[in-house]
């Protein structure tokens, strides 16, 4: 018994006196505008990203059969696209943020916008990627019976295949969620206060690092248990479909 | 008679590889409205690839099709007008699993041509009634059977109101016990007056419903003719050689 009183006295005195858990909250709110300001600028990325590898890789035979600049121009953005997956994917988050913050938005004096275009640069090219496998997970029937109907391409893609392929990606989705709420916790590095680095803050202040590190992973552990079971819900409600 | 046409295909070709594989070699062929032009030959022979050519689901290498005298080979045309008026059916039915039978059949009226939702839902389920399946309309794909699939493939095609029907293998995929009923909507179709180009092995239904029977071999047409003339009076050694095979 007397453990658990000495750790709820110990927690009281670390976390809560002096109002040093509105830190924790305050950097909880930051945690959730960069992850979520992120993920909205990750996703508008991967989905142009995907759009145009996907569609060069199912029109370059068909564009070049029938002429004309289209096909030049599409093969110019699709280099840009591999180039812009190479190099994202092939650098350190945390660098990449720090040469936003500290070389491209230099003179930026709040942190925070700054974090969210750089983890949303980030995640855009893994988003892509996924997006770019769920499109052609869905099997080439499905679009060409979409042309075959009359649709164009980008009806056929809008009604057919990617609804389709939202189901396919929507785990593998969660995953790169759940993945960029933690990623989040490197954005101390361009001194915003995050949730990791409010702890941290308080950690060093009371000379006492137990608590607030476990204060603070539980409540990561707890935002992804909420997001995973939420993932869950939807998916089988999009499963209907397979009864 | 050439001059009316439905559809009209001249010297078309679809080479891989720069010319190594020639999957067609030159196919002339005209396709008069109300015509049921039955595709036959060995597999590999460029039948398949003869019938998506003609709404360009492959592009071909060379050569020109001109559907209600429009040439739709040529490079400015807006092909998905075109599509609007060619309906396809697909060896594996390619029904959009994620939509009701009802979605299935309405999508494309109601996104393509601006149907109001309940018209083209009312259309559908005449349709539907007509191949049986009135009750099934809020299934989806995957409670279906083969045979049900590729009925409901046939109508949402027809949902669209095309000019020209094209199949490709409808029946190959099937179940032998379910060859039948699709074989009958067909079949129905092709008494209304359907023009209807359908690339099959079911020898049977050229026989019966074919107004013509176009033997492919090696990306080209070897021989073409009524089911009578192909049937019981092959030429070449050919198709005498591949009726005798196809034909127990």
């Amino acid at each position: 018994m007397s453990v658990i009183m000495n750790f709820i006295a110990e927690f009281k005195r670390v976390m809560l006196d002096g109002a040093r858990f509105d830190l924790i909250l305050v950097g909880l709110k930051n945690t959730f505008i960069i992850t979520l300001g992120a993920l909205a600028i990750g996703i508008i990325i991967g989905i142009v990203v995907a759009a145009v590898r996907t569609s060069f890789d199912k029109n370059k035979e068909s564009m070049k059969l029938r002429g004309g600049v289209g096909y030049y121009v599409l093969a110019f953005f699709n280099a840009v696209c591999k180039f812009y997956l190479t190099v994202t994917r092939g650098t350190p988050v945390v660098v990449q943020l720090m040469i936003c913050y500290f070389v491209i938005f230099a003179l930026a004096d709040d942190g925070i916008p700054v974090a969210i275009f750089a983890f949303g640069f980030n995640s855009g090219a893994y988003v892509a990627e996924i997006f770019r496998a769920g499109i052609m997970s869905v099997d080439n029937g499905q679009f060409e019976a979409g042309r075959s109907l009359g649709f164009n391409y980008f009806q056929t893609m809008r009604y057919i295949v990617i609804p389709q392929m939202f189901k396919a990606v929507l785990p593998t989705l969660c995953n790169e969620f759940i993945a960029l709420l933690k990623e989040t916790s490197v954005a101390g590095y361009v001194g915003v206060t995050d949730l990791t680095k409010a702890g941290n803050t308080i950690a060093g202040r009371m000379y006492s690092y137990f608590i607030p590190l476990l204060t603070v992973a539980v409540i990561y552990l707890v935002m992804v248990l909420i997001l995973s079971s939420l993932v869950g819900k939807l998916e089988r409600r999009l499963r209907k479909s397979e009864r | 008679m050439s001059d009316n046409a439905l559809i009209k295909v001249s010297n078309l070709k679809k080479h891989y590889n720069g010319g190594e594989v020639k999957a067609l070699d030159g196919v002339n062929c005209e396709i008069q409205k109300g015509e049921v032009v039955v595709v036959i030959g060995p597999s590999g022979s460029g039948k398949s690839t003869f019938l998506r050519s003609l709404n360009l689901l492959e592009i071909p290498t060379d050569g020109q099709i001109v559907f209600n005298g429009a040439d739709i080979t040529a490079p400015k045309t807006n092909i998905n007008k075109h599509r609007q008026k060619m309906g396809m059916v697909f060896q594996h039915f390619n029904l959009f699993p994620n939509m009701t039978v009802l979605g299935n059949m309405t999508s494309a009226p109601v996104k393509i041509l601006k149907k109001p939702k309940s018209e083209a839902e009312e259309k559908a389920l005449e349709l539907l009634d007509r191949v049986g399946l009135k009750d099934r309309a809020d299934a989806y794909p995957s409670q279906l059977s083969g045979g049900q699939k590729q009925r409901v493939a046939i109508v949402r095609a027809l949902c669209m109101e095309p000019e020209v029907m094209l199949f490709d293998e409808p029946t190959s995929a099937l179940d032998p016990e379910m060859v039948g009923e699709v074989l009958d909507v067909m079949k129905n179709l092709a008494s209304q007056g359907m023009t209807m180009v359908v690339v099959t092995h079911e020898m049977g239904f050229a026989k019966e419903v074919g107004s013509r029977v176009i033997f492919f071999d090696e990306g080209i047409i070897q021989e073409e003719g009524t089911p009578e003339e192909i049937f019981q009076n092959p030429k070449s050694e050919r198709l005498k050689s591949f009726l005798s095979k196809v034909l127990i």
